[in-house]
């Protein structure tokens, strides 16, 4: 089965960013250059915090606009990037509505999710988790929440 | 340090000709690592000797460290200024975002140099600086509202912080604070008052890019190990479940809860003011600061009904702690949990350091049971103990400094003191308030001889404690060599920059091996000569400014209220005051 990262409860996130700082610290480095995830608060602290990462869309948007096929749909959902097609239009970011794709400057490519769940490791307070997708039962309230979460992060 | 590491980039803003320009100064963070130990050296550089606090030639400097961004809780930023509220060395530790955003744009410090001539807000944005009209900004009843438009207006990518003052900082409130994030402050020592004499209404900082290591396997071995330590050891448990006001009930249990003007060392409403039962009725939110997985911040929701129209309610986050609890709830003797929460609503929309402000009111309040003052000069407001309604609008006074008392107030406990008369019970120790511990001895001189005089400088209110539990009696000679060997280590983490709460976390041990993964080989002989270096410099700099450790005011009210540790007198402090002094 394929996996993805689901956002749990963004409720409980009190954006300590170690997640973020997991993502960027996955090839051995510090800082904050290249990750995946971003934890950003939702309209100044006091209104808490929205998770935003991809999660691995059954019928992604993003996808559907790459003019090279460098993003292509993932089996079971999600995508895959082949860094080398990628021409750096931008595309698939103007494209996903929850914003979950990033930029990496240096290489001009997009900076994606890999559904490696290292990050997960890393959160102090249960917000997010690596899953199996599962998408017949997967409408579930979680769900619903977790789409939620992220939109408001537009 | 590692070649590739921004770590040693130095960005200088001039807001006079709104120019700026980056320099390496390698140099400088090889000797000084960073935080303190940078900052105290640019303070050498930039702020000749006898400078005027509110003068464009008064520095501001920001420092962080190079653990910052790379391992969890290394989250503050030092800043250090010449302090408009003692007349001199302020510093004053942030954290939120500030630290890590500084880091991302990719500086290891920032020195702004002279003062705009009309009102302007400064972006960087990495290598980019813009300079804002902030002439509409100027004024603005809320310094919430100053942030929300700073956020709405700047896009600037990756990590951000935005740190801004309200307008006790355009007033010229000497203990005006500059807000980060909201609920994160350069609190103490009027850090607000200069931006303000800058006319400097904000700072928005923001950047991503990676950091160095020497060896990549290593470095997520340590972060492991780390992450592990803060986030499931009984070390941080307080931090992260009730927050520093976990301190309340236990320091009135023992007497050393300053109450009504430190008449009394216990509250008898500290149960009511305690982290217990504000968790318990209104923890709305914790938060943490960017980096740190402990998530220490505490905000409570509080729901205020407008008084005249029905079904209208105005529901607040308001961020609360130990010190500020202390400030506005045992000093002022209140258990009005909504009022205590509005003044301290109130020191946020206005910019004021709580502590300073709430340590000022307990004296106004004393002052005027004892007829020093009287509503001729509070303008009306009857202060009682306990009264927030007439607590928030002497605060208000404070920004607006409709009289003349006002004007002192707004310099603080020791200046109106110095006025109006009752500097026995005005609680300032070189001009600034105290914190929230009246332990024994060994916090006061803490609070005497410490570089920011913070309770965080030197720990003296632990030293009071050890002692209390094996029932010794203290030492002038004792205590201030524990201070001085708990300071010296001290100015390490402060360098590095790592949260103090996480001093249980970077042993010597842990620093050191932090330290040669970012590429600063040091010995464990050489890393502790550098602490005291560093306390060394911060004295010198205080000496050559006229702090005189020989005759600086000692609160008599401090020795006549018992403290947990029994009484002491003046000859034992001034005895470890000199001791300090002679061996700093």
């Amino acid at each position: 089965m394929v996996k993805r990262l689901s956002v749990l409860d963004a409720e409980r996130c009190v954006g300590c960013q170690s997640c973020m700082f997991a993502c960027a610290r996955r090839p051995g480095v510090g800082g904050l250059e290249s990750t995946s995830i971003w934890v950003k608060s939702a309209g100044g602290i006091r209104k808490g915090f929205a998770v935003v990462v991809c999660r691995a869309c059954s019928d992604p948007p993003c996808t559907k606009v790459c003019p090279t096929d460098a993003l292509v749909n993932r089996e079971g959902g999600g995508v895959k990037l082949h860094a080398e097609l990628c021409i750096g239009c931008h595309n698939c970011e103007e494209a996903c509505p929850f914003g979950a794709i990033f930029w990496e400057d240096t290489q001009n490519k997009p900076e994606i999710c890999v559904y490696c769940g290292y990050c997960a490791n890393y959160c102090p307070c249960d917000v997010i988790a690596l899953e199996e997708i599962n998408r017949p039962v997967s409408n579930t309230l979680d769900e619903t929440k977790a789409e939620g979460e992220a939109s408001h992060a537009q | 340090m590692l070649n590739n590491d921004p770590i040693s980039r130095v960005l200088y803003i001039d807001l006079a000709r709104r120019s700026f320009s980056i320099q390496d100064r390698s140099d400088l963070f090889e000797a000084g690592i960073g935080g303190s130990g940078v900052a105290i050296r640019l303070l050498e550089e930039e702020c000749p000797p006898g400078t005027d606090p509110m003068s464009p030639e008064n520095p501001i400097i920001l420092a962080v460290g190079p653990l910052v961004g790379m391992f969890p809780l290394g989250s503050k930023a030092v800043a250090m200024f010449k302090s408009p509220h003692t007349g001199n060395l302020g510093e004053s530790h942030a954290g939120g975002r500030s630290a890590v955003a500084i880091r991302m744009a990719g500086y290891g410090a920032i020195v702004i140099r002279k003062a705009s001539v009309s009102p302007v807000y400064v972006v960087v944005e990495g290598d980019k600086v813009y300079f804002r009209d902030a002439s509409a900004l100027w004024g603005l009843n809320s310094a919430y509202t100053v942030g929300t438009i700073m956020r709405q207006n700047e896009e600037g990518s990756g990590m951000r912080t935005i740190m801004r003052i309200g307008r006790a900082g355009e007033q010229g409130v000497s203990y005006a604070s500059v807000i980060t994030e909201t609920y994160r402050h350069f609190g103490r020592l009027g850090l607000g008052a200069v931006f303000g004499s800058k006319k400097m209404k904000g700072l928005v900082i923001s950047g991503q890019r990676k950091l160095p290591v020497t060896d990549k396997r290593a470095y997520r071995t340590l972060y492991d190990e780390i992450y592990k330590v803060a986030t499931e050891s009984e070390l941080m448990k307080k931090y992260h479940q009730l927050g520093t006001a976990m301190n309340v009930l236990p320091l009135n249990a023992i007497g050393a809860l300053p109450t009504r003007n430190l008449q009394q060392g216990t509250f008898e409403g500290a149960e009511q003011i305690s982290g217990e039962r504000l968790a318990e009725d209104y923890l709305g939110r914790r938060v943490a600061c960017a980096h740190c997985p402990v998530a220490c911040i505490h905000l409570a929701a509080i729901r205020y009904p407008y008084p005249k129209d029905p079904y209208f309610y105005k529901t607040s986050m308001i961020g609360y702690d130990h010190e500020p609890i202390f400030a506005v709830g045992s000093l002022l003797g209140g258990t009005d949990i909504r009022g205590l929460f509005h003044l301290l609503d109130e020191a946020e929309v206005q910019g004021l350091d709580v502590m300073s402000m709430g340590v000022t009111l307990a004296w106004a309040t004393e002052a005027m049971h004892k007829g020093l003052i009287t509503t001729k000069e509070t303008d009306g407001l009857s202060l009682e103990w306990g009264n927030y309604a007439q607590y928030v609008e002497a605060a208000k006074r404070i920004v607006n400094q409709p009289n003349d008392f006002y004007k002192a107030m707004a310099h603080g406990a020791e200046k109106a003191a110095s006025i109006y008369g009752g500097l026995d019970f005005a609680l300032t120790f070189g001009k600034n308030e105290m914190p929230g511990y009246h332990t024994g001895p060994g916090c006061h001189l803490g609070y005497l001889t410490g570089a920011r005089h913070s309770h965080l400088d030197s720990a003296g209110y632990s030293i009071d404690q050890k002692a209390i539990a094996k029932n010794e009696s203290l030492t002038a000679e004792g205590i201030a060599s524990a201070l001085l060997e708990e300071e010296r280590w001290r100015q390490v983490l402060t360098s590095l920059v790592i949260c103090l709460f996480a001093r249980g976390i970077y042993t010597p041990d842990v620093v050191q091996k932090s330290l040669a993964l970012v590429g600063f080989e040091r010995s464990a002989a050489e890393i502790a000569a550098f602490g005291a270096d560093t306390l060394h410099r911060k004295f010198a700099f205080k000496l050559r400014e006229g702090y005189d450790p020989a005759t600086m005011r000692i609160p008599r009210r401090i020795m006549e209220t018992p403290s947990p540790a029994g009484k002491f007198d003046e000859e034992l402090l001034r005895k470890a005051i000199a001791y300090y002094a002679a061996n700093v």
